[in-house]
C-alpha cells in the first residue's frame, strides 16, 4: 500500500485556491501537508490529506480537476545529513524524482519526506534494500 | 428513402427540373414583390432571360443586410392572408429575420426534415425527441412537423432541463434527440460528472440529430465515442426554410441537399463568382418552391464544397461537406484566414481536450494576439507541470504548424468558459479595427 496525494489543478488567481481549501474544509478533510508547485498561469496544489477519496470526490462534484497518485512517503531522522543520504540513493540507482517535499511529525523528531517518481515500485524496492522505513499509512502520519 | 422519385432522380432530369423550378421562382418574386423587381431591374436582369442553369449568374444576389432592411414582411412575395405561420432568426448583429410560410410551405418543410429522418434511418416506428427550442427559432418546430410527417412519435420537450432530457429518454424509449452538437455534448458532461449511473446503453437512444450551429468531424467522434450514438449532421437556415436544407446519410460522408427544393451554387466570397463544383467557398441558395419568403441567390455566409459521389445510400442529390465556418465568424489573424472550426480540430487532434475551447482575439500595438483558453478536464490533468506545459507548447506547436499562427495557450478550470444550452460562444474579438 502506498501513500496518496491528491493533486489539484488551480488557477493562479485570487480565490480560487481559498476556494478549494473550503471545499475540502466543509467536506471535513484534513491536510497532513501541501505544496503548490506554480506557472504564471496555474498551479498545481498538492496534498496528502487524511481521506484522498472523499477529498477528490467533493472537489469533482464541485467541477474541480484533480487527481489521485501514489507517491512514496519515507521517514527519516530529522538531523542534517539525513536528506542527502537518502537522495544519494536514489542517484546511485539512477531513480528520477520528479518532485518532492517535506514536513516534520509532530511526536517524534523524525521527518517524512514525500517522493514522486515515474517507477515507484523500483524506488521502493531501492529503499527497502537499503533499510529505510516506508511509510504505509497515512493516519501514522496524520496527527 | 422517404421521396425516391426526387431523392434518387437522374442528374438530368434534375438540372431540368431545377430550371423550370428557377424560372417560376424567380418570376415569382419578381412580379409580386417590389424589392425583388427593382433589383433585378436594376442589375438589367429579367426572369424571361433565364434559358439555362448558367443564366443563373445574371441574376443579382441576394445578402443578410437585404433581408435586414426588409424587416419584418418586405421580402414577402403572397398577400399576408396567405401566410400561415412565422419563424425568425435571433439577430444577433442588427436587425431579426422574420421568415414566412404558407401553408404549401409549411408542407414543404416538413418533407424535407422528414427526408432527413429518413436518411438516418428513422421510421414510423421511431421515438423522436426534440430537444431545440420551440418558438421563433426554426428548430424545434421544424423538427417536429418533420417528424410527425414521417410517423415517428414526436416529444417535444424543447430545450434545456437535462435531467428531465434523461428522464424521458429513459422513459418513453426515445431513439433519437434532436439538439445542436454542442448541447449534446453538454449531455454527455451532465452524465459523466452528475448521473454515473445512467447508461445510454441501457436505453433505445440510437442516434443525435445535430445541427443549428457548425460543427466538426472530430465533434462527431467525441459525441459517438462518448454516448455511443451515431451523430448525424441536419444542416439548414431559417432564411432558406430552417433545418432540412441538406442532411448526412447513413455514409456520414457528406450533406444531401434537397435540390428539387433548393438550387446551391458556389461563388468566391471576395468576388461573388461562380467556382466549379469542388472548390471551396460561400454556398448560395434559392429556393425553388418558396412561396411566402422566397431566396433568390441568398448568400449564406457558409463556406464549404459541392460534389457528387455516388453515393452507396443511392441518392443522387449533390452533396456538401460539413460546413467548415461562416464567412462571418472567419477571423483573420495577422492576414491569416483562421475558422473557428480548424481551431476546434487542431485542439481536438490533442489527445483528450474536450472541445470547451474560447479564443480571444485582441490587438496589441500593431499585432494580433491570439489567446485560446482551454479547460483542463481530468483527461488531460497531470500533477506534474512538465505533462501540463508540455500539453499546452503541443497545442502551440499545432496552432503554428497548421494554422500558421502564434497563440498563448492557457490552461483554466473547468466551466471557466461559458456555455449556453444553446450556441457555444467560441470566439471573442476585442479588436476595434
Ligand atoms: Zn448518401
Amino acid at each position: 500500500m502506498n501513500v496518496t496525494q491528491l493533486s489539484v489543478f488551480v488557477e493562479n488567481k485570487p480565490g480560487h485556491l481559498q476556494g478549494v481549501l473550503k471545499i475540502l474544509g466543509e467536506a471535513n478533510i484534513n491536510i497532513v501537508t501541501l505544496t503548490i508547485a506554480e506557472t504564471s498561469d496555474f498551479g498545481i496544489l498538492r496534498m496528502i490529506v487524511n481521506d484522498p477519496e472523499n477529498g477528490a470526490k467533493a472537489l469533482r462534484d464541485n467541477h474541480i480537476t484533480c487527481s489521485i497518485t501514489d507517491v512514496l512517503a519515507i521517514e527519516i531522522d530529522d538531523k542534517p545529513g539525513s536528506l542527502y543520504r537518502a537522495i544519494e540513493t536514489f542517484s546511485r540507482r539512477q531513480l528520477n524524482i520528479e518532485y518532492m517535499y517535506a514536513f516534520t511529525e509532530k511526536r517524534q523528531d523524525k521527518a517524512v519526506m514525500i517522493f514522486r517518481f515515474d517507477d515507484i515500485e523500483a524506488a521502493k524496492q531501492a529503499l527497502a534494500e537499503e533499510g529505510y522505513g516506508i511509510v504505509k499509512r497515512i493516519d501514522i502520519i496524520g496527527e | 428513402m422517404f421521396n425516391k422519385e426526387f431523392e434518387a432522380m437522374p442528374l438530368k432530369k434534375m438540372k431540368e427540373l431545377q430550371l423550370e423550378r428557377l424560372r417560376w421562382a424567380t418570376g415569382h418574386a419578381y412580379k409580386n414583390n417590389a424589392f425583388y423587381k427593382k433589383k433585378f431591374d436594376a442589375a438589367g436582369f429579367h426572369p424571361d432571360q433565364l434559358k439555362t442553369l448558367d443564366d443563373m449568374k445574371r441574376v443579382p444576389l441576394l445578402t443578410k443586410q437585404d433581408m435586414r432592411d426588409n424587416y419584418p414582411f418586405g421580402l414577402f412575395c403572397v398577400p399576408m392572408d396567405r401566410v400561415v405561420r412565422v419563424h425568425s432568426s435571433s439577430g444577433t448583429t442588427g436587425n431579426a429575420t422574420v421568415v414566412g410560410y404558407t401553408k404549401n410551405d409549411v408542407g414543404v418543410f416538413a418533407e424535407v426534415v422528414a427526408r432527413c429522418l429518413a436518411s438516418y434511418g428513422a421510421t414510423e416506428k421511431d421515438v423522436i425527441q426534440v430537444a431545440y427550442g420551440y418558438g421563433l427559432f426554426t428548430g424545434g418546430l421544424g423538427l417536429h412537423y418533420g417528424s410527425e410527417k414521417l410517423g415517428a412519435m414526436t416529444i417535444p420537450i424543447s430545450g434545456g432541463n437535462t435531467e428531465r432530457q434523461l428522464m424521458l429518454i429513459k422513459d418513453f424509449g426515445t431513439t433519437m434527440i434532436a439538439c445542436t452538437p454542442s448541447y449534446m455534448l453538454n449531455i454527455a458532461d451532465y452524465i459523466e460528472k452528475k448521473r454515473p449511473d445512467f447508461k445510454i446503453k441501457d436505453t433505445k437512444l440510437r442516434a443525435g440529430i445535430l445541427g443549428a450551429e457548425p460543427w466538426s468531424e472530430n465533434m462527431r467522434k467525441e459525441i459517438e465515442h462518448r454516448l455511443g450514438i451515431d451523430a448525424y449532421d441536419i444542416y439548414g437556415l431559417s432564411e432558406i426554410i430552417g433545418p432540412g436544407v441538406s442532411c448526412d446519410c447513413s455514409e456520414k460522408s457528406g450533406l444531401h441537399v434537397f435540390e428539387d427544393h433548393f438550387y446551391v451554387e458556389i461563388i468566391d466570397p471576395e468576388t461573388g463568382d461562380i467556382l466549379p463544383e469542388g472548390s471551396k467557398g460561400e454556398i448560395v441558395y434559392t429556393t425553388l418552391t418558396k412561396e411566402a419568403f422566397p431566396a433568390i441567390r441568398y448568400r449564406s455566409r457558409d463556406i464549404t464544397r459541392l460534389y457528387h459521389d455516388h453515393c452507396k445510400c443511392g441518392r443522387t442529390l449533390v452533396k456538401m461537406e460539413k460546413v467548415s465556418g461562416r464567412s462571418d465568424d472567419m477571423l483573420i489573424i495577422r492576414g491569416v484566414n483562421v475558422f473557428p472550426s480548424q481551431i476546434e480540430s487542431v485542439l481536438m487532434e490533442v489527445e483528450g481536450t474536450e472541445p470547451h475551447y474560447q479564443i480571444i482575439v485582441d490587438r496589441k500595438g500593431a499585432m494580433d494576439d491570439v489567446e485560446v483558453m482551454v479547460e483542463v478536464s481530468e483527461k488531460i490533468f497531470s500533477d506534474e507541470l512538465k505533462v501540463l506545459d508540455g500539453l499546452s507548447k503541443k497545442i502551440s506547436d499545432r496552432f503554428r504548424s497548421v494554422l500558421g499562427i502564434s497563440a498563448k495557450i492557457t490552461l483554466v478550470e473547468p466551466m471557466t468558459i461559458a456555455r449556453s444550452e444553446g450556441k457555444a460562444v467560441r470566439v471573442v474579438d476585442k479588436r476595434k479595427i
